[in-house]
């Protein structure tokens, strides 16, 4: 994994904004920030979080490429789109930051048990065994992340709502025995492979 | 239906700001016949409600009166005010143009005595003060204005009111029955001087100039610095009328934004280094002035104006474009949120006043051109692609006034050349 990392280092020197211009989604729209500082204080998660998109934008063109992709500030969007309909420029804001977090999580030093990229990893690995989200494996992996006892707790907490979607027919039991998959579940994974050949080549990661 | 003795040598210039009088009078001093419109009912335009111009700081009187002047001593010039154009047909050299004048029900017989607003009691928003304040339906524009004659409101020239007034008149100059008239021209070259308006504040959501009352706009700052404004040039804010002394300026609103206006309108960031002076007129070191910017252009010369400014205590600069205003419920003062980009600090800031400055649009923005007129992105107009039609002054980009005469000047000179070769070609 950290090869990629190495082998992107290697490949893009110090120009880290040419690096986010090539391999992160909409990377190629970061200079067209003017520093306004709109976003910064339009997200609802300003406060809490390290880095805002202003601040990140700007650490890319200052080349801060460690400090950047190990944050774990664009993990911290939740995609409200405040500020894309705000910035003077139409930055696709949101864009860039989940492009930065994938990126970050491809060269395998996004940070490690941040909670957003946890669920991301267990949500991925749920969709793509059987080509659709099994709703009941995906929320029992989810409760019980952080060990056996917060999970029960969480569980129990959650009891009415579970129940309530059973009766409700919107969550079915039985799909705890691996539940049902898409119909060509062979193709899914073909149309997978090719996603991920045809993204490799564009962004450089294979030759 | 007036009959006209407009000709192919004729030139017609739309709108009477600084830029369309500038642009008469050029070339009616040099010999040209010149028709000058204009749609409201006095000449000045948005200069004359400027309380001070920069760089100087002096009073728009001056400017307007030696215009004024020069237009009072000038035959060649013929004035039409309450007049729009509706339609041009043709190309360089020969224009037929149709005019719609509105009624002033008051005619050149008004001594602008006063006699008939006092007979009146009916009011109407006052354009003069961007509808801050009121006037009497027969009132005086403003006191620089040109004609100096007295306009009868529409809206009271069938009522009992228009009678009143017509019975307090002591030179017969009311006149009730005054319609609306079509007038036909024939011209060899039209400038258009049309000026610009200020982009509507209420747009910018974020900002909440239509929910807050403390919110305003720097076209209405100038009027109420102004001792000829509604508050008689005290600065009290419009909530409750109480002195603002800690003002915020909001610079780019509505400029350099995808989602409003993509130009930068130029003049805005020297309109709020100006007005934070009226601030310290105002209060002196009791005033307290901070401008949010993204960055300050103060082009040319009027840098040293832009360093005059910082060196002024009062005055605070914070690099950084709010993102959203509030409102503190308890004493109505606004409330800037945003973060600061030297620094990346989050700011919540209280205000008495809250001034965004807003930026210029073309006042022609979705009004119907001539057809053969050449519109930049941001709807300024270019011209005509023959050079029968030229764009002056604000109409043409966001100037400031010094530049605004200059593009008359020069949009007269082309006018006049293209007169020239018009009787060039008359007389071969
Ligand atoms: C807040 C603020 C402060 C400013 N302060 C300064 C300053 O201190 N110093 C400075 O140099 N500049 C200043 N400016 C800029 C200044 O206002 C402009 O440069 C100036 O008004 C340009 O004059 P103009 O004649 O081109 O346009 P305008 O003043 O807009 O005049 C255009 C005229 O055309 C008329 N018109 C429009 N459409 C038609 C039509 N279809 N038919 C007939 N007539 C029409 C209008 O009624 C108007 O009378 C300021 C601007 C703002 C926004
Ligand atoms: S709002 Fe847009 S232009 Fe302004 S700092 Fe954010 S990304 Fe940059
Ligand atoms: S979309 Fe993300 S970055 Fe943008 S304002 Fe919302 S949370 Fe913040
Ligand atoms: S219309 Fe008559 S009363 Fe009114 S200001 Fe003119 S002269 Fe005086
Ligand atoms: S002049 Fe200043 S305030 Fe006006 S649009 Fe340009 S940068 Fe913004």
């Amino acid at each position: 994994m950290s090869d990629l990392n190495t082998q992107a280092v290697a490949r893009y020197k110090n120009n880290f904004l040419r690096e986010v211009e090539e391999r992160v989604e909409e990377g190629d729209m970061v200079k067209m920030c003017m520093q306004c500082g709109v976003c910064a204080g339009s997200c609802p998660l300003g406060p809490h979080w390290q880095h805002s998109p202003q601040k990140i934008f700007m650490m890319i063109r200052a080349g801060k490429r460690e400090e950047v992709l190990t944050s774990d500030s664009m993990w911290m969007c939740t995609s409200c789109y405040n500020c894309i309909v705000r910035c003077p420029r139409q930055l696709p804001i949101t864009h860039i930051m989940h492009g930065l977090a994938n990126y970050a999580h491809r060269l395998g030093i996004a940070p490690k048990g941040q909670p957003t990229r946890e669920f991301a990893k267990t949500f991925w690995n749920n969709l793509i065994k059987k080509g659709r989200v099994n709703e009941l494996t995906l929320t029992l992996a989810h409760y019980f992340a952080n060990g056996i006892g917060p999970g029960i707790q969480i569980a129990l907490n959650m009891q009415k709502i579970g129940l309530g979607m059973v009766l409700a027919g919107r969550l079915n039991p039985m799909e705890i025995f691996g539940g049902h998959s898409v119909k060509d579940l062979n193709g899914f994974h073909a149309v997978l492979a090719k996603a991920k050949e045809i993204e490799d080549r564009k962004k450089g990661f294979s030759a | 239906m007036t009959a006209s003795i407009a000709t192919g040598q004729t030139i017609l210039v739309v709108g009477g700001g600084i830029s369309g009088m500038t642009a008469a009078l050029e070339a009616a001093e040099c010999g040209k016949q010149v028709i000058l419109v204009e749609k409201t009912p006095t000449l000045g335009g948005r200069t004359a409600q400027l309380y001070r111009y920069f760089p100087k700081m002096c009073h728009p009187t001056c400017g307007l009166e030696i215009n004024l002047r020069r237009l009072k001593g000038n035959p060649n010039v013929r004035v039409m005010t309450l007049t729009e154009v509706t339609a041009v047909a043709g190309s360089r050299g020969n224009y037929a143009v149709t005019l719609k004048v509105a009624p002033r029900h008051v005619t050149e017989n008004c001594t602008a005595c006063g006699d008939c607003g006092k007979a009146v009691t009916s009011e109407i928003a006052d354009a003069y003060n961007y509808g801050l304040g009121k006037v009497k339906a027969a009132y005086l524009p403003h006191a620089m204005a040109y004609p100096q004659r007295y306009v009868i409101d529409p809206s009271i020239a069938g009522t009992a009111e228009g009678e009143a007034a017509k019975a307090a008149c002591k030179y017969g100059a009311v006149d009730l029955g005054m319609q609306e008239e079509t007038v036909q021209l024939n011209v060899g070259a039209v400038v258009w001087a049309t000026g610009w308006r200020p982009y509507d504040a209420n747009k910018i959501q974020p900002y909440g100039y239509d929910r807050y009352a403390n919110v305003i706009t720097s076209v209405e700052f100038e009027r109420l610095a102004d001792p000829h404004g509604p508050t008689g040039g005290k600065i009290l804010r419009p909530g409750d009328g109480k002195e603002a002394k800690n003002i915020a300026f909001i610079q780019c609103a509505g400029s350099r934004d995808e989602n409003h206006l993509r130009h930068c309108s130029r003049i805005c960031c020297m309109a709020s280094l100006k007005q934070t002076q009226y601030v310290r007129e105002a209060w002196g070191d009791e005033g307290k002035s901070t401008i949010y910017y993204i960055d300050i252009r103060a082009i040319d010369r009027f840098e040293d104006f832009y360093q005059m400014v910082q060196k002024d205590a009062t005055v605070s600069f914070v690099k950084s474009k709010v993102a959203r205003i509030a409102e503190n419920k308890d004493n109505g003062n606004p409330v800037l949120h945003g973060v600061d980009t030297e620094g990346y600090h989050r700011y919540a800031t209280e205000h008495d006043l809250v001034v965004l400055a807003v930026g210029m649009e073309p006042e022609v923005t979705g009004v119907k051109l001539p057809d053969d007129i050449i519109l930049d992105s941001s709807n300024f107009i270019e011209g005509s692609r023959d050079g029968g039609m030229i764009g002056a002054g604000a109409a043409s980009s966001p100037l400031d006034v010094n530049r605004a005469v200059q593009s008359a000047t020069a949009a007269s000179l082309r006018a006049i050349q293209v007169i020239h070769k018009n009787a060039a070609t008359e007389n071969a």
